[in-house]
């Protein structure tokens, strides 16, 4: 078998934006003083005119990608996850989803696997604060190929899109001569009928890793990658919850009002099954080497599978 | 400015006022004070300066206005009916469950080119959209009017950095400075003075303007058109609550509306000086 490639989704952003710039002529990048962490650095190479620096000021960026908006651009304002939900919440909210402008959100070094710079800059909250704002598109994708689709397809589609990019490079698993990416819609990576494992972002890898460890212990469960977190498929949960009777979700995130949440929302509503969630507990994180925190904080294989185990006991 | 257009905008202004006193009398709520002071400059923008249609509100070359201090819309709302983007009717429903015109700024509204009223936010769309005018080589011009309580938002002075920095000469802030904010006057709040000198600072190209003297505001205007490389900021001397006597300089109207007795005397107030100008 061939040597997994690694790349950070933030990478597949800067490159996609410069990939699609000559067909998308409309499309300009803003950012806050991260082009070099956020990779829009990429784009700046290539189009130095289309691309503005705002400076440490994420307020005022998302406020003028509205206006660019309002006047037919498609603004991509890049900058951390942490500032652009947190920090520019109330105008995402105000000056971008409630006049439904067609504004789309690059936000890089999403969750606990930023590392080293620790608790202040490991947003584990953002899908839970976008999720909120009525007519926001959130999309988390799992690898390069996913990535760069998901950011062909924001462009595509007319209104606000929030899209989440990790920093720490996680393995290729789509294949871009087949990939389709159909926003909105879930993806079932691997078919199961014991337990439906959802996932989303770099979760899906693991996942994947763990249904092939439950397979050997005799253990079917599906593998479904919500790469759309809003709106939600809600058909393929549904089904997954009749036909599998129990979900575990995973997701780098807080267990609060994220993927988890969604699902069990759209759960409760079609098909009461128990759903269990993993990803962040309700605590910050803190520093060190993002692959021993991920494991730390319970994102890993191993304990997909152990929760897995003990979530097929509650059917 | 000749004395028939004067005349002619000191008139349509006092009916800006009258909608004003319509609309925020039957929503039993809203903001007369501040909404009074910017009624002459209002007036001024969409009767005398600003390329826009209300028959073709969508041209793309039209000039923009974005009401940063959003809370004032019955002035806008108040202007956009006498220009035509919508029955003057609108106003009597302004803030009623269903009713066209929303408590602030709505994009959706015709003539309405950005939503706005969480302070701090409106300049930084006004920005965008002069970027984006200046990207697509059109010459149109963005006005924004704040108030000076507004301007204790950070985001305004991120905003006016990036004006400053982007050479954005076909922005022109008007910073409607009334002295009062809902605490107070802005003296005793959490002052933003001197407001001129901030914005100097900051790089931008700054004028004073007189804001219920027509002949003042089209000289001020007309020197934001002479301005290039930087952004305008006009700082408008204003009195808030402006033409209704018993508003005027009084903190208490800001988000206060009249009762029938006070609708009725602010009402014969403002006909009667439409009267003297009809004269």
């Amino acid at each position: 078998m061939a040597d997994v490639i690694k790349k950070a989704t933030r990478e597949s952003y800067g490159e996609a934006l410069r990939d699609l710039a000559g067909e998308y002529k409309d499309l300009i990048v803003l950012d806050a003083d991260l082009a070099a962490a956020t990779k829009t650095g990429i784009f700046k190479k290539a189009y130095p005119d289309r691309f503005f620096d705002c400076g440490i000021a994420e307020a005022n960026m998302m406020g003028v990608a509205a206006g660019l908006a309002a006047c037919g651009k498609i603004p991509f304002a890049s900058t951390f996850a942490m500032f652009a939900a947190g920090r520019a919440f109330e105008i995402v909210r105000n000056s971008i989803g409630y006049p439904h402008l067609n504004v789309k959100i690059g936000a890089t070094h999403a969750g606990i696997s930023v590392g080293e710079d620790g608790a202040t800059h490991q947003c584990n909250e953002d899908i839970a604060l976008m999720r909120t704002i009525p007519g926001m598109t959130i999309i988390n994708p799992c690898d390069d190929v996913e990535a760069k689709a998901a950011v062909k397809a924001a462009l595509d589609f007319n209104g606000p899109v929030y899209m989440r990019f990790g920093r720490l490079a996680v393995p290729v698993i789509n294949d871009a001569a087949t990939y389709k990416f159909e926003l909105g819609k879930g993806v079932v990576m691997k078919e199961g009928s014991d337990i439906t494992i959802v996932a989303t972002g770099l979760m899906v890898n693991e996942a994947l890793e763990a249904a092939k460890a439950l397979e050997a212990e005799g253990i079917s469960a599906r593998v479904v990658n919500i790469h759309t977190i809003k709106p939600l498929d809600k058909e393929l949960i549904i089904r997954c919850a009749k036909e599998t009777g129990v979900i575990v979700t995973a997701e780098e995130h807080s267990i609060i009002g994220g993927l988890g949440s969604a699902v069990a929302d759209a759960v409760t509503e079609g098909c009461p099954v128990p759903v269990v969630k993993i990803g962040v507990n309700d605590e910050f994180g803190h520093s060190g080497p993002a692959a021993d925190l991920l494991k730390e904080f319970g994102l890993s294989a191993e304990n997909i599978a152990k929760t897995a185990k003990e979530a097929i006991k509650l059917k | 400015m000749d004395a028939s257009k004067k005349k002619e905008l000191q008139k349509l202004a006092c009916k800006v006022r009258m909608g004003v006193i319509e609309g925020t009398y039957n929503a039993k709520s809203g903001h007369p004070g501040g909404s009074l002071s910017i009624s002459d400059t209002l007036t001024y923008l969409y009767f005398n300066k600003m390329n826009v249609d209300p028959k073709d509100p969508e041209n793309s070359d039209r000039d923009r206005f974005v009401l940063s201090k959003g809370h004032t819309a019955p002035a806008l709302y108040s202007v956009l009916a006498l220009k035509g983007f919508f029955p003057e009717e609108e106003i009597k429903s302004l803030r009623h469950i269903g009713a066209l015109l929303q408590g602030h700024p709505c994009i959706h509204i015709p003539g309405v080119d950005m939503s706005s009223g969480s302070l701090g936010q409106g300049i930084s769309a006004a920005c965008g959209m002069a970027l984006a005018g200046k990207l697509d080589g059109k010459s149109y011009k963005v006005y924004s009017i704040l108030g000076d309580g507004e301007i204790e938002e950070g985001q305004v002075w991120e905003a006016a950095m990036f004006a400053a920095h982007k050479g954005l000469d076909n922005l022109v802030a008007i910073v409607d400075n009334n002295g009062l904010q809902i605490d107070g006057p802005i003296s005793e709040v959490c002052s933003p003075e001197p407001i001129t000198d901030k914005f100097a600072a900051f790089g931008w190209h700054v004028i004073t303007m007189d804001a219920h003297d027509f002949d003042d505001i089209d000289r001020a205007f007309s020197e934001a058109d002479s301005v290039s490389g930087k952004p305008v900021v006009i700082v408008q001397k204003s009195v808030k609550g402006k033409g209704v006597s018993f508003m005027e300089n009084q903190v208490g109207w800001h988000g206060t509306t009249p009762n029938k007795e006070q609708y009725e005397q602010a009402m014969s107030e403002l006909t009667a000086q439409l009267k003297g100008l009809e004269d």
